[in-house]
This record gives C-alpha cells, sequence and structure tokens, in this order.
C-alpha cells in the first residue's frame, strides 16, 4: 500500500438498475456505468481522467466526493474507508473531498451573492475563521484573482471564467485533501481557460491538495496531470504516469484518443497517419462480451481467429502501471508504431 | 476512409488506420483574399447591430472575406467574437428580427444582406446548406429523421414522395450511417450524437449546395468522433466541390481542415490568410496569445501562457484597437497609438492584419514567445 497515497479506490462499482416496464421483472438488468475500477492518488498530486462522453469518468467523480453512493468497491481517503459512511460521518467527510463543477453558469445560485455561496461550506460546517467568515471570504476571493470589492456581485455580473474562479474558492475554502474537478475548464474560451488552468496549478502548489481532475480534452489533461488514467465504458484501460502515457500509449483506445486530438499544426496534421474508430460508443446496458473496446478496436481486424476468441470470450485483467486492459498489447505496440 | 462509405461500418475492415495525404494534394493556391471581384461569395463591410435595452450591441463590425468553390475558410474566434452571427446573416437568419445589418454579401449575384426572405428561402438548402452545433436541438423531435431529410429535397425539387425518399435513404448511406433504410424511419433520440451530426449534414447536403455553412459542428462531440466527421465533411466537399465556412474556437480543428483562416476578435477580423501562414508565419498579438495559450500533446508542459483579462463589451467598444486593453505589446507601437486609433485590416500578399505594430516589431515578439 502506497504510504503517500491521500486517496486509494479499489474495485469501485456503479451499477444502475434499469427499471423495467409494468410486465418486466424488475430489478433484470443494470448498467455498469463504472465497473471495477480501481487507482491511487498521492498527496499535492494530479490524476486525470479521461475518456470519451459514458465511460464513466464523471460519476466516478461523483463517488469519490459521495455525492453518488457506490453499488460496490472501496474509497480510501487517508486509509478511512468513505465509501459507506452515512449521518455525523459523511457530515464531517465533506471538508475533507470538494468539487469543482463544469458549467459555471449552472453551479451558482442565481440569486445569491458570490459572497455567500463561497461562505456556504464554512456556513454548513460551522466553521468561524479567525478573522471572521466575510474577511475569510475576501481573502479567498483574492487568492483566486477577484477582488475583495466582489464580495457583493452576483453571479450574471461575472464572466464564464470568473464565475469559474468563485466555484474554485468555494471549494478551497475548507481546505480539502482532495478536490474533484468535473470539466472545470470544457465551457471556458482558450484564453481563458488557461488562466484557470494556472491557477489550479497554482493553488496545488500552496496547499498541497490533490486534483481528480476530469476532462475530456488530452491536451489540457497532459498539461495538469501527473498521473492519467483513461476509461472506456466504465473499466479504466490503460493508466501510469503522464509522460509514459503520451509518450507510448500501449492501449489501443488510449493510442486511437490520442490520435484524433486535433492539433494546431497543419503541416503536421497532412502528414500525421491516423487511426479513426469507427462508430459510436456501445451502450453501457449491453456491453460487448469479453473485452469491451473490441467493436471499435482498430487492432481486432488484423488479429487471427485464435487471438479474436481472446478478445471476445475473455475480459482482460484490469489495467495496472504495468500493463494496460488489453490481452494484445504487445501487438498494439507493434502494429501502430508508425501511426501517430 | 473504410468506415465511411455506406454500409461499411457493419463490416469488419481490415484497418482503420488512413492515411491523410487526400488533403496535401488538396489545391491550396487561391485564399481568402479581400478586394477580390467576382469571387464565389464575396463579404464587404458586413456589420450586425443589435438594439437592446442598454444600448447597440456591435457584434459584427465590418468583416471583408471572399471564397472560391473547393475552399475551405475556417473562422475561428472566442465567444462573443462575432463568428456566429456572420454566418446567421449570410444565411439571412437575421432577417425579421430586430438586428440592423449593414454591408455587402454577393453570392452568385445575388446580395444577401438585401435580398427579401421569399429569395432567401429560394437559396437555403438548396444553394447554400448549414449545419448547426447542436444536432438534438437542431432536429425535430416529433419527425423521423428520414422524414427531416426527405423535407429539404422536396421542397427544392418536383420530385415525388418516393424519389424523395430514395435519396435521402441514399445520403443517410453516404454521411456513413448503417442500415440507412431502417434508420430513415427513426426518431432523432434513437440516434447517438455522432449519428445526429451525420444526419444534419445528411439533411444540409441532400440537395449538394455549392456553399456549406458549418457552426461549430462538432464541438458537442467526442474526439474520436470529432475526427470521423471532419474526415466525411472533407470528404463529401471534395466530391460536390463545394465551398465550406468552418466556424470554430478550435485551432486544431482549423489546422485539420481549412486551407484559409479568418481570425475574429470584438467582431472584427484581427488576422487573415492562408493556414499555413496564420499559424507560422503569425502575425497578430491576437493570433499570437491564442496559440500561446494553448495546452498541446507535445509541447512543453510549463506554465500556460494566457491572455491577461477578459474580451471587450460589445456594448462599449474601445476607440482605439478593440484588442489593445489586453494586448501585451500595445506599448511598442508607441505613446497611445494602439488606444487611440483603430487600425484598418492590411493586405499583403493574401495575409492581413489589423494591427499598429510593423512586421518586424511582430517578428521580434513572435521570436522571443
Amino acid at each position: 500500500m502506497d504510504t503517500q497515497a491521500i486517496l486509494q479506490v479499489e474495485n469501485l462499482q456503479k451499477h444502475f438498475p434499469i427499471k423495467g416496464g409494468l410486465f418486466s421483472p424488475q430489478g433484470s438488468k443494470t448498467v455498469k456505468a463504472v465497473d471495477g475500477v480501481s487507482f491511487s492518488l498521492g498527496r499535492g498530486q494530479t490524476l486525470g481522467l479521461v475518456g470519451e462522453s459514458g465511460c464513466g469518468k464523471s460519476t466516478t467523480g461523483r463517488m469519490i466526493a459521495r455525492l453518488m453512493d457506490p453499488t460496490g468497491g472501496r474509497i480510501m481517503i487517508d486509509g478511512v474507508d468513505i465509501s459507506k459512511l452515512g449521518g455525523r460521518d459523511l457530515y464531517n467527510f465533506r471538508r475533507k473531498v470538494q468539487m469543482i463543477f463544469q458549467d459555471p453558469f449552472a453551479s451558482l445560485n442565481p440569486r445569491q451573492t458570490v459572497g455567500t455561496a463561497i461562505a456556504a461550506p464554512m456556513v454548513v460546517q460551522k466553521i468561524t475563521p479567525t478573522g471572521g467568515l466575510k474577511n475569510r471570504v475576501k481573502e479567498l476571493l483574492e487568492q483566486v484573482g477577484l477582488k475583495p470589492e466582489h464580495y457583493n456581485r452576483f453571479p450574471h455580473e461575472f464572466s464564464g471564467g470568473q464565475r469559474q474562479r468563485v466555484g474554485i474558492a468555494r471549494a478551497i475554502s475548507l481546505n480539502p485533501s482532495v478536490i474533484v474537478c468535473d470539466e472545470p475548464v470544457s465551457a471556458l474560451d482558450v484564453s481563458v481557460q488557461a488562466q484557470v488552468v494556472n491557477l489550479l496549478q497554482e493553488i496545488q502548489r500552496d496547499t498541497g491538495v490533490s486534483y481528480i481532475f476530469i476532462a475530456h480534452d488530452l491536451s489540457v489533461v497532459r498539461h495538469i496531470s501527473h498521473e492519467v488514467a483513461v476509461m472506456y465504458l466504465g473499466k479504466i484501460v490503460e493508466k501510469g504516469s503522464r509522460d509514459e502515457l503520451f509518450r507510448e500509449p500501449r492501449h489501443p483506445y488510449t493510442k486511437a484518443l490520442l490520435s484524433a486530438v486535433p492539433q494546431p499544426d497543419p503541416k503536421a496534421a497532412r502528414q500525421q497517419q491516423k487511426i479513426r474508430l469507427r462508430g459510436d460508443l456501445p451502450s453501457p446496458a449491453n456491453p460487448p462480451s469479453g473485452c469491451v473496446f473490441r467493436t471499435r478496436c482498430p487492432l481486432f481486424g488484423t488479429l487471427d481467429a485464435e487471438q479474436r476468441e481472446l478478445c471476445i470470450n475473455h475480459i482482460p485483467a484490469p489495467a495496472s502501471a504495468a500493463a494496460p486492459a488489453c490481452h494484445h498489447s504487445g501487438l498494439a505496440a507493434a502494429a501502430l508504431a508508425g501511426v501517430q | 476512409m473504410t468506415q465511411l462509405q455506406p454500409g461499411a461500418a457493419s463490416a469488419a475492415t481490415p484497418s482503420s488506420a488512413t492515411s491523410r495525404t487526400r488533403k496535401a494534394t488538396r489545391t491550396r493556391e487561391a485564399t481568402a483574399r479581400p478586394g477580390e471581384s467576382g469571387a464565389f461569395l464575396d463579404v464587404r463591410n458586413l456589420s450586425v447591430k443589435f438594439p437592446t435595452d442598454d444600448g447597440l450591441v456591435s457584434a459584427v463590425n465590418g468583416m471583408d472575406f471572399s471564397l472560391e468553390r473547393g475552399q475551405t475558410l475556417g473562422i475561428v474566434g472566442e465567444s462573443g467574437s462575432g463568428k456566429s452571427v456572420t454566418s446567421q446573416a449570410l444565411m439571412g437568419l437575421l432577417k425579421g428580427t430586430s438586428a440592423q445589418v449593414t454591408g455587402q454579401a454577393m453570392f452568385q449575384g445575388k446580395d444577401l444582406v438585401t435580398l427579401p426572405e421569399s429569395g432567401m428561402r429560394q437559396l437555403r438548402g438548396r444553394n447554400i446548406g448549414m449545419i448547426f452545433q447542436d444536432p438534438l436541438s437542431a432536429l425535430h423531435p416529433f419527425y423521423t429523421v428520414g422524414h427531416q431529410i426527405a423535407e429539404a429535397y422536396l421542397v427544392h425539387n418536383n420530385a415525388s414522395k418516393k424519389q424523395a425518399r430514395a435519396a435521402a435513404v441514399d445520403m443517410l448511406g453516404r454521411v456513413g450511417i448503417p442500415s440507412p433504410e431502417q434508420r430513415f424511419d427513426e426518431y432523432p433520440h434513437h440516434f447517438s450524437g455522432g449519428m445526429r451530426q451525420r444526419a444534419m449534414i445528411a439533411m444540409a447536403l441532400i440537395c449538394e449546395p455549392e456553399l456549406l455553412i458549418a457552426d461549430e459542428p462538432t464541438t458537442a462531440l467526442d474526439v474520436t468522433v470529432q475526427a470521423q466527421i471532419l474526415d466525411l465533411m472533407a470528404e463529401l466537399q471534395q466530391e460536390t466541390n463545394s465551398a465550406l465556412i468552418l466556424i470554430t474556437h478550435d485551432l486544431g480543428v482549423v489546422a485539420e481542415v481549412c486551407d484559409s483562416v479568418l481570425v475574429m476578435y470584438g467582431g472584427q477580423c484581427v488576422e487573415s490568410g492562408p493556414v499555413d501562414e496564420i499559424f507560422y508565419d503569425t502575425r497578430h498579438p491576437y493570433t499570437l496569445g491564442l496559440l500561446k495559450s494553448m495546452p498541446t500533446l507535445n509541447g512543453s508542459s510549463g506554465k500556460l501562457n494566457p491572455i491577461p483579462g477578459q474580451p471587450p463589451s460589445l456594448l462599449d467598444l474601445p476607440k482605439g484597437c478593440i484588442f489593445s486593453a489586453r494586448c501585451e505589446y500595445a506599448a511598442l507601437a508607441g505613446d497611445g497609438v494602439c488606444a487611440g486609433t483603430r487600425p484598418e485590416l492590411v493586405v499583403e500578399d493574401g495575409h492581413g492584419k489589423r494591427c499598429h505594430l510593423s512586421g518586424p516589431q511582430i517578428l521580434t515578439i513572435r521570436n522571443t514567445r
């Protein structure tokens, strides 16, 4: 067990029952939104969680913040399993994990001043900071690059980037150990996005907070993360240190994902060989047997019958730092080596 | 590109690693060059203002550009830069609203700005197609996808319902929707995001318009699906030799598909030119700022360099250069020049910039970044 880890997630699951109609048997089927996810997060580190929409990355984040209850597995924070906390214990746990949401327009109450919004977590937790609540809020406003006189303003008076700063101030107000950032910069313009990414990194440097950074934008994830986990249909298919994963992706899905990111370099774009995935993400209610990625895998078509049988009937071992969740990762590396 | 052919998606294709050599062979000598006459689409001094309770919002302020058939023009800018309003003005979607549209947009001998709604209806769908960002809100939930595609065909062609259906099924196949015959009778909610966008493209292209305007066509999609859609659009454009205006905030997308680029800020074009020049010979501090603030997959992972401040309010645009308040290099042009007078768009060899700084000054900035 990693002693440095602030957060350890083991075999985390979230299965949603599909409610049948009047005449169909109840609870006969489930959507496995998150299915056996394991990772750990070090103190002061950032874990990037990437994948396409519907892969379960947000559900994972929400379970860590206990906005959703897991249906299986453990979430250890500081060595304590928080996945089944309730009542008083859950209330106390809220100080440790906070969340930053994607949409800065929807995550702030339009009828509440930003001062009230930022103070809310401290009020709920009955914390009276030295110097008073109002002063603490003003400090927080300055810390996130806003002005103390913004205290009495309403969310509509701010731009998207500024609202996201308010959301960040609210999240750091309780000095949490972990902040789950769910697509925090996706709704922002590029120039403003860079401001917010820099702010998050500054805060991490100053306070030593750990981030779970959920995003679909791989360029941003590469920029901010220390470790990266790639999710597909509720499972982690590959994880590893940022540099390794981006330099030498080993799972065909990671390769395809990286290959699909448009880069601001027209000459390279014209020359590059691209891996194109066919079709869309399969329905998580009815995932493919064996390896969940096999229906879209660029490697699958090149395999012989025996190798395919492995993909169709056997679920690959969960991804670890040493190997991705792929039966043929060695082949994948070789076959797709020349392809960017 | 096997996966984009009709029916191919259901069959196992041996490899989906494809080359993009097609891009390299495309003609790219002609560029959006303001001042040329007789262009396929020629926009002059296009402005759009919206009266509001707080005053007049200047959303677009004097846009000039032209476009030839077979060309792709990328319009990039951040939210509020006027890129979508420009496209709406071209499509005549602002007619009948309080918007004040001035200027000229010549297309096939007609001025899209002054053309009455009845004339516009003849062009829309038939000669100019449009693809919107959010396919879920752009498709009618009560009608089948096929019905909506066939409708466009029925309106513009003297065809029977049967013929329209055949054309729509064929089009669904061409945009890579598997079993199009069956999919014709399904509703938008049966389709995934990528499929809906394919259906939107089918709808826009069924009459083979000469001009296609795509407003953030891939913004709502995942990267892997975005790549499929961009390939599809480029492929269909090549087949029909249409002109494409691609509106996006993503410089990566521009680099992948566009021949020429127009960078917008505060309702103005601040830089325009061939795609390679915009990326490798950047001449405007705003474009430089955008490129610098983007994290990339292979760049350094040091601190990002955001553009300080916020975009200007369109209610009250500065007297001088619209970008001057956020420009780090405004001082270089001399005392108060940038804040005092608004620069003109100066075009040299097809590359336009709206900036007071001289070429050598820009070069120094670029080299020190």
